[in-house]
């Protein structure tokens, strides 16, 4: 022990400089990440500072007013609600069939590929197109009309891939010597899925679904011309109503609305994030917790 | 039926010693495939109401593709080809409308235990419920039952709740041996089931095995040819995809063999 | 050689009968039944994008095969639709408009966010990379329509006062915007593509005494390459798809753009602008569609590209 070269632990000047390099880099990197994320608390601290003063519970459950110079944004708020519940409907159930489907029964071959492609291609396509797609499909072919069913349907191709995306990667973190477990025992694929797939992803999917409120929620190209309207003194009653919806509500009161008193859009814009943050914050939370739990 | 009766006798002298005993499974010729890839080549055996039939033999021999292509697995596993004849209760397994009657009655037990994230209680009450039990009363009896026999009982008894694949190893090993047992099963497979388990509890499924023996058929797939040896009355010897040698357990020890490789491998000079 | 009649009666733990192995019960046909239903969703999927090309072409197709002139379209930078006389249809300038504060967006975008999942996938630990991922995703969560309203109501007067000019909102003020909003989801597929390569090539060049800085740009860096090309695509994509935060932040003015200060329009934002006020079947609305017709194949060549180049390779 005592005859070790007492040298050969010491670090030499090419051990030095590279520590040297790497503590540099490692601050750049730092730095850039620093530069990414403060400009945009800045600019959410700028939207608080100024809508906060609008925000009230007067601001949120009433009626524009004044031609829309003043008054809250009831109708825009109930209106989102419509179209996120009325898009989920649909888009829910398919995209967690379509999970299934990805996940528990298709191969790994061209087919699947090109079903993986087009999922990707969904949430690429510009959100515009997909306007042009439920104004030509759902509005014009189908005969919805301008309507929440058309502008919901919009949303719900939109965002599907959101919870298919989700829902795989909770089903595929089931391991499977679990199914292979029941499909010993006699068990239909459906079976498995049911009893032992399901019940210890549900967590997770839900998390997907919650991602995707969000995302259904901020949307504005697609409804624009599919079923929400810049102003409409009415309540929706049905789904074949027109609505007025947040996010649009938010363009319309930055840019069509001379005179409008300054802080009502930074309060829509406020109302609007904190919708959209609150549902991914609950999402995130939900999936920490998720992760400390252990089930095997 | 009758066509199982038919065929002639594999070769086999000490299958004739006791042809009295039924035949609980029969295979043909069977060949396994992954895409070009032979497993398992040409195997014809047959395996007796109530023994315990032992398959030795090293790493890559295709004894886990045996027995999945005896429980019909071969058709979620993307690739795997199978060829020849499995009989199964007298009943050609390549031939069935419902595969999963056929799997519902044959008890696997793999590597590594699987205690499925469930409450040991659903665990062992998951098979009973499949075939549309759902009487608590009814269900309390099978999973005492199924668990006693599997030597778990008095371990678990106080917490049924818990999760299945939170407990030991060797728990989880014998949960996976009472789920199959809950399967009331004709024939129970076991697949190297002493790889990650401890020598105590080896030893008490061993026992259990050594129960079991009166009231259903086993296929025992082991690598440790001594395991082989204490519970097997008959023991076939895979190597390389090939079935080189079935015969009585203790022959293969201290008998005849037909293939010198057999008397090698038993005794530890390869594997 | 036993018979099956012996077989049967031999067998005393048997109760029931071998023959509802062909009995295909109520779970059988259940199984079917839903192995049905999940692949009609599943290829839900191919059926939504062929939908889209359908539906979007169907209401364009009639301009492109009877007025279209592809050079006109393609090539000249006259866009004035609501011309009564004499409409011209070029997008040239839309294209420029589009490509300018795309690329500046990607400019800005891209090195920040390599370095930025550099720096959470490799360098920090523990909490701070947990709080510094969560902050990312929260970034990425903030709608297009916020950020255009940040354009225009923030960055505007703040681009005015320090640049001294006349308007903000321009190819600068959509760029930075379109960046910072592009930033937090390329960080994210970044980091993930860095994630992607195993630990045990890190602890192979580490074991040889390499820094950790040595072990990202010989190994993993090289190693993800791929994903953070597709990504970097995606990206790109994106950015070239955005929609509201353009129309609210460049300025809409149709214009080859001479500096980073002009204001132009983008492609997206003028189907946006000009589809509410054209009448149904009409020529200007044939041709908004022709523009989303353009757009849809864009992406999807796109998008197309970063699936090739993340997976294609790796799959031969």
């Amino acid at each position: 022990m005592n005859t070790a070269n007492p040298a050969l632990f010491q670090a030499s000047d090419l051990n030095r400089h590279n520590a040297r390099v790497q503590r540099r880099y490692r601050l750049l990197f730092g730095l850039m990440t620093l530069l990414l994320i403060t400009p945009v608390l800045l600019i959410l601290g700028t939207l608080l500072a100024k809508g906060g003063s609008a925000i009230s519970w007067e601001f949120l459950f009433s009626a524009p007013t004044d031609g829309m110079r003043t008054g809250g944004v009831f109708p825009a708020l109930l209106g989102t609600i419509w179209l996120v519940t009325v898009a989920l409907l649909l888009s829910v159930p398919i995209g967690i069939f379509a999970a299934i489907y990805l996940s528990e029964y298709a191969g790994d071959n061209w087919f699947t590929r090109i079903i993986n492609l087009a999922i990707i291609n969904l949430a690429g396509v510009p959100s515009i197109v997909h306007a042009l797609f439920g104004l030509g499909a759902f509005v014009l072919f189908f005969k919805f009309g301008t309507s929440i069913l058309a502008a919901s349907l919009t949303l719900a191709v939109m965002t599907m891939p959101v919870v298919i995306v989700a829902t795989r990667e909770s089903l595929q973190a089931v391991p499977p010597a679990f199914r292979e477990a029941c499909w010993n025992m006699g068990a239909t694929r459906w079976q498995t899925i049911r009893r032992v797939v399901l019940p210890n992803s549900i967590t997770g999917i839900l998390t997907g679904v919650i991602l995707e409120v969000s995302r259904t929620a901020g949307e504005t190209a697609p409804i624009m011309f599919t079923g929400a309207v810049f102003f409409t003194p009415f309540l929706p009653q049905s789904v074949f109503d027109q609505t007025m919806a947040l996010s649009l509500h938010l363009f319309v009161t930055a840019t069509q609305v001379p005179g409008i008193a300054e802080q009502v859009p930074f309060g829509v814009a406020l109302v609007l994030i904190a919708l959209v943050l609150t549902m991914n914050s609950v999402s995130i939370a939900f999936r920490m917790w998720l992760r400390g739990k252990k089930k095997w | 039926m009758v066509d199982v009766a038919s065929p002639a006798p594999l070769a086999d002298a000490s299958q004739q010693a006791v042809a009295a005993v039924p035949n609980k499974l029969e295979v043909r010729n069977l060949t396994i495939r992954y895409g070009s890839e032979a497993a398992l080549r040409d195997v014809s055996l047959s395996i007796r109401e109530h023994e315990i039939f032992g398959i030795i033999g090293p790493a890559n021999a295709g004894k886990t593709s045996f027995l999945k292509a005896i429980n019909r697995m071969d058709v979620f596993t993307s690739g795997m080809r199978v060829e020849g004849e499995i009989h199964f209760a007298g009943r050609d397994t390549r031939r069935l409308n419902n595969v999963y009657a056929l799997r519902s009655r044959i008890g696997v037990v793999f590597p590594l235990p699987v205690g499925l994230p469930m409450t040991v209680y659903d665990n062992v009450a998951l098979s009973p419920r499949l075939r549309g039990i759902t009487e608590k009363a009814e269900l309390d009896v099978i999973v005492q039952r199924c668990l006693t026999r599997a030597a778990l009982w008095d371990e678990v008894k106080d917490r049924l709740n818990a999760l299945g694949s939170l407990l030991s190893g060797g728990q989880q090993q014998r949960l996976t041996i009472a789920r199959a047992l809950s399967q009331e099963p004709d024939l129970l497979m076991l697949d190297e089931f002493s790889i990650a388990v401890d020598p105590v509890t080896t030893m008490r499924i061993e026992d259990v095995l050594k129960e079991l023996r009166q009231e259903v058929t086993i296929i025992l797939v082991t690598n440790l040819v001594q395991q082989a040896r204490r519970l097997a009355d008959r023991t076939a010897f895979f190597l390389g995809g090939e079935c080189v040698e079935i015969g009585v357990t203790e022959d293969l020890f201290t008998g005849e063999v037909k293939d010198q490789r057999t008397r090698d491998y038993v005794e530890g000079r390869f594997g | 050689m036993a018979t099956g009649t012996q077989a049967l009666s031999n067998r005393a733990t048997d109760a029931r009968p071998a023959g509802d192995f062909d009995r295909r019960n109520a779970d059988w046909y259940f199984d079917k039944l839903i192995a049905g239903v999940v692949f009609v969703c599943g290829i839900s999927a191919i059926l939504f994008v062929l939908g889209i090309f359908f539906f979007v072409t169907k209401e364009g197709i009639g301009f492109v095969f009877e007025k279209m002139d592809f050079r006109e379209f393609l090539l000249t930078p006259y866009w004035s639709p609501s011309d009564a006389e004499d409409p011209e249809y070029g997008i040239l300038a839309l294209m420029a408009g589009t490509a300018s504060v795309t690329g500046l967006a990607m400019l800005v975008a891209v090195p920040f966010s390599l370095g930025a999942a550099i720096y959470i996938a490799e360098f920090a630990s523990g909490k701070t990379r947990e709080a510094l991922k969560v902050l990312v995703e929260l970034l990425a969560a903030i709608p297009s329509v916020v950020w255009g309203f940040i354009g225009l109501v923030i960055m505007n007067p703040l681009l005015i006062k320090w640049f001294d000019i006349p308007v903000g909102l321009c190819v600068l003020n959509a760029g930075i915007i379109l960046g910072l909003m592009a930033a937090p989801i390329m960080t994210s597929i970044a980091e993930d593509a860095l994630k992607a390569v195993p630990d045990r090539y890190r602890e192979a060049a580490e074991a040889m005494g390499a820094t950790r800085w040595q072990v990202i740009y010989k190994v993993v860096l090289p190693a993800a390459k791929n994903g953070l090309l597709g990504g970097v695509l995606l990206g790109v994509g994106r950015g070239f798809g955005e929609t509201m935060a353009v129309l609210m932040a460049t300025g809409h003015a149709v214009n080859i753009p001479d500096s980073i200060f002009d204001s132009v329009r983008a492609l997206t934002a003028t189907i946006a602008a000009e589809l509410g006020e054209a009448v149904v079947g009409g020529e200007h609305y044939q041709v908004l569609f022709t523009i989303g017709i353009f757009l849809f194949l864009v992406t999807f060549i796109i998008n197309l590209s970063a699936d090739l180049i993340v997976r294609g390779i790796r799959k031969g």
